[in-house]
């Protein structure tokens, strides 16, 4: 019974998030409030610490998180997999209408719009995860981390030089690991 | 048999590699969709980009289900979502058994905040190169900057700003190709 709400709430986080990263987040808290034998806000904040930190995206991570806490293995499978499914659905829906549509003009020049627009969205993600890597509140004071921006700019510089262009992303990351660890960032 | 490998292999190393949200995963995404398998161009993978933010469900998640039925159509794309969805499930279920307190591990911390650092820096590349494609105009240059200012320093929800620009798009683009 319980997976069975379980799925339910799930599908409705997963059809009514729209735009993805944190945007399942309200439909968690009030998760936490309709079943509060499930977990509390404050357990809720550190399933957030950890999604936000490990790889994978944040509404799959805490839906895994969430469905493991309230009833183990099957919990975050049948958590995660209700989760994706309204957006599996919808895209093939979409796919279809926009095959029909491909050469209406209105719609190739909403799409032209858009592209810009994404950018600057994309722009407006680096940023926020920038300036919570750059500035960071250690004891009620804000402090401006030197050493990370000093690092960023580094990786910055080296990535555009052409000849190391073509290195994988991975390499970068499992690098900023290291680098981490060895500079106590 | 083999592009449905392939697919499944891409997104979950896209998966694996993903800090943060859906955006985070362009440059992963971009580096295996479009230069490795060319199973889209850039432009394609902005287009949906965009799609994924106003349709229901998590961006990286949708993304990968639309490359997967372009592909391989609707098993295609169940096997693209599972790839991209394996590897958050497999993690977060060993730490939730194994760690209850994992961010409290102090080289865990300074490696994670290593890694932040490198995905803003492949974050930062890409949007450069996206911003010379997609920018060629003044009017969307103009575009871009309100995109960016709406919702980073006014916090505004990107869904809106997806919804405005596209209307905008199908009116003042759809408009000119009308000639």
């Amino acid at each position: 019974m319980t997976l069975l709400i379980l799925a339910f709430e799930f599908f409705k986080a997963g059809l009514f998030a729209i735009g993805g990263g944190l945007a399942t987040l309200p439909y968690l808290m009030e998760m936490a409030v309709n079943h509060p034998t499930w977990f509390s806000i404050d357990e809720l904040m550190n399933m957030i610490a950890v999604s936000e930190s490990t790889p994978g995206p944040i509404g799959v991570n805490m839906s895994s998180y969430v469905g493991y806490h309230v009833a183990g293995l099957p919990g975050a499978v049948i958590a995660t997999f209700s989760l994706v499914l309204p957006a599996y659905l919808s895209i093939l829906i979409v796919v279809r209408i926009l095959d029909r549509f491909r050469t209406n003009r209105r719609i190739s020049g909403g799409l032209e719009g858009l592209r810009p627009a994404v950018t600057g969205l994309i722009a407006a993600a680096g940023y926020s995860v920038l300036s919570s890597s750059l500035f960071r509140v250690i004891g009620g004071v804000t402090q401006f981390q030197w050493l990370a921006f000093l690092l960023f700019l580094c990786f910055f510089t080296v990535m555009q030089l052409r000849p190391l262009q073509k290195v994988h992303p991975l390499l970068y990351i499992a690098f900023g690991a290291v680098l981490g660890v060895v500079l106590q960032l | 048999m083999k592009e449905y490998l392939d697919l499944f292999v891409s997104f979950m190393l896209i998966g694996t590699m993903t800090f943060g949200g859906g955006y985070a995963m362009l440059p992963m995404l971009t580096r295996e969709v479009v230069d490795k398998h060319h199973w889209a161009t850039k432009e394609q993978l902005l287009d949906y980009f965009a799609i994924g933010q106003c349709t229901p469900g998590v961006i990286a998640v949708n993304t990968a289900t639309f490359i997967g039925y372009r592909r391989r159509g609707a098993m295609g794309a169940a096997i693209a979502t599972l790839g991209v969805v394996l590897p958050s499930l497999v993690i977060i279920v060993v730490i939730a058994m194994f760690l209850s307190n994992f961010m409290e591990i102090e080289w865990i911390a300074h490696a994670f905040a290593g890694v932040r650092i490198a995905v803003c820096a492949l974050i930062a590349v890409t949007v450069v190169k996206l911003f010379r494609q997609s920018a060629d105009t003044r009017l969307k240059v103009c575009i871009a900057a309100v995109a960016f200012t709406s919702v980073a320093l006014i916090g505004l929800s990107p869904i809106y700003v997806t919804i405005a620009f596209a209307v905008f798009g199908a009116l003042f683009y759809g408009r000119r190709q009308q000639v």
